[in-house]
């Protein structure tokens, strides 16, 4: 097990959060954003293996790709990587394509806001 | 350290079931002499699971498929046999998940169930337990300890309140079989289950101690074997399996018992030491001398059983992400902890085969695992993050 662009991005352009201890799920997803591109994406993940595993692999897939590109990533996408998953652990998938989003999501309106 | 999952048969065990497979393969039930040595390993076996419960007569031993079956038999079979008297049952709510779903069924059918809460330690209060009882209370379901969090409960005093009352007195004795000394005279109890894989017998077999007078009705009907209790050809391997695993246990139990104990405090207590924010969930004391129950701020159960599984250590969760139904634990939630505790929780179940080594290792990597899990959490503190 060894997850990739674990930790934040102090300065980042996008935070998303999503999730809920509650549930044992809470996934973080920090994104650094240059000329329209995903530079850097990190994440920090509160959850059983395969949270971890799909959150990790959702930074890898959106690493370098296009604001619109990446919102294009779906569950699926984040599943088919990993060699697929149970089904029973698809809501990790879910949360992990949402937690990019919402980071995004930020990342947008911070935009409109400074305009 | 997962022995709560299963446990291997003991060697002695197997060797001593193995003639009933292909040479002794009698039924005990038939006339001739095939039947006549079935018939012996029979009460031989049943004396042997009598003994080691303190029964006064082996008839009062009735064996069935398990743990699972003794409890429908137990609380199903006195219910129904008493419902004139009464229809209301109390039982805890750390019970294993047997007892619960049977009395779900119950209360379904028209029975009141009591679900008494325990303490932040998982003990039962006799004296709550004493102000439910009512004049239509007609059993109470207590299990001896419980195998998550290793809490064992008060039953002798527990038995003595269910007697001062006329009311049945059902032990799920099923994690506690084999590791601790068991007395169901002494301890007040009227019916008692037990498993044989829980003391390193075969699994798929297990047994119901019914004290003689007790108005209980059979849940198998069948050929009438088990003196009418539960019918079925008996499972004679298993049960000579059942009868050998409850001989040695007797014989064992006592220096195993200090042994693991031994071992579990090191564990417990090098844990403590070592790993900020980590707890025991449980008794400290009162605990079953196998069990250690940890559970870590910040970090979840499935993810630390894998980190651990990578370096060759195997143990269970509460998480919701082990478990079927994505709920976390529903002992671990009773003892009061918020749900986010309970998904960061680890059972260690050691038996005979763990040695001090064995302890040595996990506390030599298991600070690491959690270490490393910690940085990847949005939820640990900065300041840990050192």
């Amino acid at each position: 097990m060894n997850p990739r662009n674990v930790g934040e991005i102090p300065d980042a352009d996008g935070v998303g959060t999503v999730g809920n201890p509650v549930c044992g799920d809470l996934m973080t997803v920090y994104i650094k954003v240059k000329d329209n591109r995903l530079e850097d994406v990190k994440f920090k993940t509160f959850g059983c293996g395969a949270a971890i595993a799909t959150s990790s692999m959702i930074t890898e897939l959106a690493k370098g790709k296009t604001i619109e590109e990446a919102l294009k990533i779906t569950r699926g996408d984040v599943a088919d990587s990993l060699g697929g998953l149970p089904p029973i652990k698809m809501h990790c998938s879910n949360l992990a394509a949402d937690a990019l989003r919402a980071a995004i999501k930020d990342y947008l309106e911070k935009k409109e806001a400074n305009k | 350290m997962d022995h709560a999952a299963g446990m291997p048969v003991d060697p002695r065990v197997f060797e001593a079931m193995k003639p009933y497979f292909t040479e002794n393969y009698g039924n005990p039930s038939s006339s001739h002499s095939f039947g006549a040595s079935a018939r012996d390993a029979l009460m031989e076996s049943r004396e042997k699971v009598a003994r080691l419960i303190g029964a006064e007569k082996s008839e009062e031993v009735i064996f069935t498929s398990g743990g699972t079956e003794s409890n429908n038999l137990a609380i199903k079979g006195v219910a129904y046999r008493n419902k004139e008297k009464g229809s209301h049952i109390i039982t805890t709510t750390i019970e294993h998940m047997s007892v619960i779903n049977i009395c779900k069924h119950l209360q379904k059918q028209g029975f009141e169930i009591t679900c008494l809460p325990v303490d932040k330690q998982g003990m039962v209060d006799p004296g709550k337990l004493r102000d439910e009882i009512t004049d239509k209370t007609i059993l109470m379901s207590v299990m001896y300890a419980n195998g998550e969090i290793g809490t064992i409960q008060p039953i002798r005093e527990i038995g003595k309140i269910a007697h001062e009352n006329q009311v049945y007195f059902h032990v799920d004795a099923v994690a506690a079989t084999g590791k601790v000394p068991i007395n169901v005279e002494e301890e007040n109890m009227d019916l008692l289950s037990i498993s044989s894989n829980d003391m390193y017998g075969p699994r798929g077999v297990g047994a119901l101690y019914v004290k003689k007078g007790t108005r209980i009705q059979p849940v198998t009907q069948g050929g009438g074997q088990e003196r009418g209790l539960r019918s079925g050809t008996e499972n004679i391997p298993g049960i000579v399996g059942m009868g050998k695993a409850a001989e040695i246990a007797q014989g064992e139990m006592v220096a195993e018992g200090r042994r693991l104990s031994q071992l579990r405090d090191k564990l417990v207590k090098g844990v403590l030491d070592k790993i900020e924010r980590s707890y025991l969930n449980g008794h400290p004391t009162k605990r079953l001398p196998n069990n250690a129950n940890l559970r870590f701020s910040y970090i979840e159960g499935e993810s630390l059983i894998l980190g651990l599984d990578m370096l060759g250590i195997q143990v269970s969760s509460g998480s919701a992400c082990t478990s079927k139904t994505l709920e976390p634990s529903h002992v671990l939630l009773a003892i009061g902890l918020a749900h986010e505790e309970a998904h960061g929780s680890l059972v260690f179940t050691m038996g005979k085969q763990n040695s001090e080594e064995d302890v040595d290792y996990v506390l030599e990597v298991l600070p690491g695992v959690v270490k490393r899990l910690r940085a990847m959490s949005p939820l640990t503190p900065k300041e840990m993050l050192r």
